[in-house]
């Protein structure tokens, strides 16, 4: 499969600071069909069949339906550059290389649900993206793309950029919000969803950076274009981040329905200096892992799932022969308890737990009564967590234990001393 | 922890940072960002005491808030900031032999400051830089493609940036 871009179309052949530039190459025409006939826009979006980028897949014109039909004296369009998954980084390339294009889907957006006032978070371990954002907010503001009257159109529309402060749980779409209001990141109790009661409590779409970029080429071209592209029930392309033991890291745009095996051979350029692949994660730390034999799986929402891997925002982390999976499990769970943020009992206390039955597994003490409660607890989690942090992170392990059972060897002697 | 630490000069910077948000406490996280760069990046109490003054917020709140995220310390901290992933994809990658060469480079642990109070040393998850894993964030730049053998040349470097700057 080919390489497609549109979320980074251009993207690196102009300045990203520069409107002017971005105009010059079709920028902001979306924005000035979408302002010319605003009831469209949803219409538009729920067509293309445009799904969530950010790792849920939630289609987005049923979002935008749920933020515009609410009525309210004040609505908020909220861009999550928050990108705390690790192994992901495509939301930093599009920031770095075509801020222009997110705005303007912010903007496309705002006028779809009537907000007049935007946000974007951005976190904190990208300081070098605070100046590029403001110079480019700068820029588009400068040239009515957005404030008081964008493009001429009486619409008010303006952007604001939140620094976060170091803290996974706040790329949870409510915990982000608590963020913005200047509070500790603790997922809310939902319902309310956001898209009625968010930010103040008032009505507020919360989109990935991805999502908003993919809005301009979709109310220019229309949705019977952004069809034609992926997969029927995921259109459209996806920025995928590949990394780990793999050749060429990286970002790169591909049509959704791009299988893992294209992604690791053609562009990952597989693992370096001859050695074998042993699994991939897929989705980012909180995905499932998958063996070789399922690297011909299509990345694309269902496909993924029916066969035991992850969509999630599109990553894929390679791991070659030479690592220890328990050593990468032990990491990822290390992971999910540091960021867990406390609020609910099956995450903050089942983490270490978790952890601490790796670690069983890793230095030969685990008995079968450990494997049977580390799958016990982790299908509590996954059902009783707050938040998709602790629903998702057994994730790795149960899927470990369904694909590589040889790893987690019990040893039912040990307590006798018999190791 | 003695509250009295911090100088009368960098207090009073903190108050004029502070007292531009009375009243807002939306604006918190912005201003303990900046209140930070300005008192060792460290928010230690008696600068929180002081921010909790301006801004009309309980201190319990501050704390509160400021031990959340991973960003904020109440321990001063080094003039250099040195964050090093430790987060899967970096380590499959070998963070952990890194590691070591930062630790043995510098003389201290992670979490440690030198004794000259230039360099603070810290790992932390992702820093969204996994094309360049193993990678670290030195203050605002990420170096990545790191090895053990990059790590001495990398600190020269990094020295000799902070004496060109003073
Ligand atoms: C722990 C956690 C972390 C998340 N981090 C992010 C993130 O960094 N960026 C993001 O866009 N969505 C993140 N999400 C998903 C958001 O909650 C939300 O679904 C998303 O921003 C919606 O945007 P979309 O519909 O455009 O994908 C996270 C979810 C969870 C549970
Ligand atoms: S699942 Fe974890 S991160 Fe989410 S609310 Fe519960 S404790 Fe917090
Ligand atoms: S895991 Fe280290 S930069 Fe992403």
């Amino acid at each position: 499969m080919e390489e497609l871009r549109v979320v980074l179309s251009k993207a690196g052949d102009i300045s990203p600071i520069k409107s002017s530039e971005y105009v010059s190459v079709g920028g902001y025409e979306g924005l000035r069909k979408a302002v010319e006939a605003p009831e469209k826009v949803i219409e538009f979006i729920k067509a293309s069949g445009l799904r969530g980028r950010g790792g849920a897949g939630f289609p987005t014109g049923l979002k935008l339906s749920f933020t515009a039909n609410t009525p309210a004296d004040q609505k908020y369009i909220v861009c999550n550059a928050d990108e705390g998954e690790p192994g992901t980084n495509k939301d930093r390339v599009i920031m770095e290389e075509i801020p222009h294009r997110i705005f303007e889907g912010m903007a496309i957006a705002a006028v779809a649900v009537g907000a007049d006032q935007g946000y974007i978070y951005l976190r904190a371990e990208y300081p070098h993206l605070k100046k590029i954002l403001e110079e480019a907010l700068a820029d588009a503001r400068e040239h009515s793309f957005i404030g008081p009257n964008i493009v001429n159109s009486g619409f008010n529309f303006d952007i604001q950029l939140f620094i976060g402060a170091g803290a996974y749980v706040c790329g949870e779409e409510t915990a982000l919000l608590d963020s913005l209001e200047g509070k500790r990141g603790e997922p809310r109790f939902k319902p309310p969803f956001p898209g009625v009661a968010g930010l103040w409590g008032k009505p507020t779409l919360v989109n990935n950076v991805e999502t908003l970029a993919n809005l301009p080429a979709i109310i220019l071209n229309g949705p019977e274009w952004f069809r034609q592209i992926g997969t029927e029930k995921c259109p459209g392309t996806k920025v995928f981040t590949l990394s780990g033991n793999i050749l060429n890291p990286g970002v790169y745009e591909y049509p959704i329905g791009v299988t893992i095996r294209e992604l690791f051979e053609d562009v990952g350029g597989c693992c370096p200096n001859g050695k074998k692949l042993y699994a991939v994660q897929t989705g980012g730390a909180s995905g499932n892992i998958i063996p070789p034999s399922l690297l011909d799986t299509p990345m694309d929402i269902e496909r993924c799932s029916e066969n035991g891997a992850t969509f999630g925002a599109g990553d894929l982390m390679f791991i070659d022969e030479d690592r220890c999976l328990l050593d990468v499990l032990e990491n990822l769970i290390e992971f999910f308890e540091h960021e867990s943020c406390g609020k609910c009992t099956p995450c903050r206390t089942g983490n270490p737990q978790l952890l601490a039955l790796i670690r069983k597994f890793k230095n030969g003490t685990a008995k079968q009564s450990d494997l049977e409660l580390m799958l016990e607890l982790g299908n509590v989690m996954v059902g009783g967590c707050l938040c998709g942090l602790g629903q998702a992170a057994p994730n790795p392990i149960l899927s470990a234990v369904r694909f590589f059972p040889e790893v987690f060897k019990v040893n039912n002697n040990y307590e006798r001393g018999a190791s | 922890m003695a509250s009295t630490n911090t100088s009368p000069e960098i207090l009073e910077q903190v108050a004029a940072i502070a007292s531009r948000w009375k009243g807002r406490p939306d604006m918190l996280i912005p201003v303990l960002h900046e209140v930070q760069a300005v008192a060792h990046n460290s928010i230690p109490k008696d600068v929180a005491k002081v921010v909790s003054y301006e801004m009309g917020i309980p201190i319990a709140q501050i704390y509160s808030v400021q031990t959340f995220y991973s960003f904020f310390s109440k321990e001063k901290r080094g003039k250099v900031l040195i964050r090093l992933c430790k987060t899967a994809p970096c380590h499959v990658k070998g963070t952990k032999e890194v590691l070591e060469a930062f630790e043995s480079a510098l003389g201290i642990k992670a979490g440690q400051t030198t004794s000259d109070g230039a360099f603070t040393l810290e790992t932390c998850e992702c820093i969204g830089a996994c094309d360049v894993s193993p990678a670290v964030l030195i203050d605002d730049t990420v170096y990545g493609n790191l090895t053990p053998e990059k790590v001495d040349e990398l600190i020269l470097t990094i020295s000799q940036m902070e004496v060109d700057e003073s």
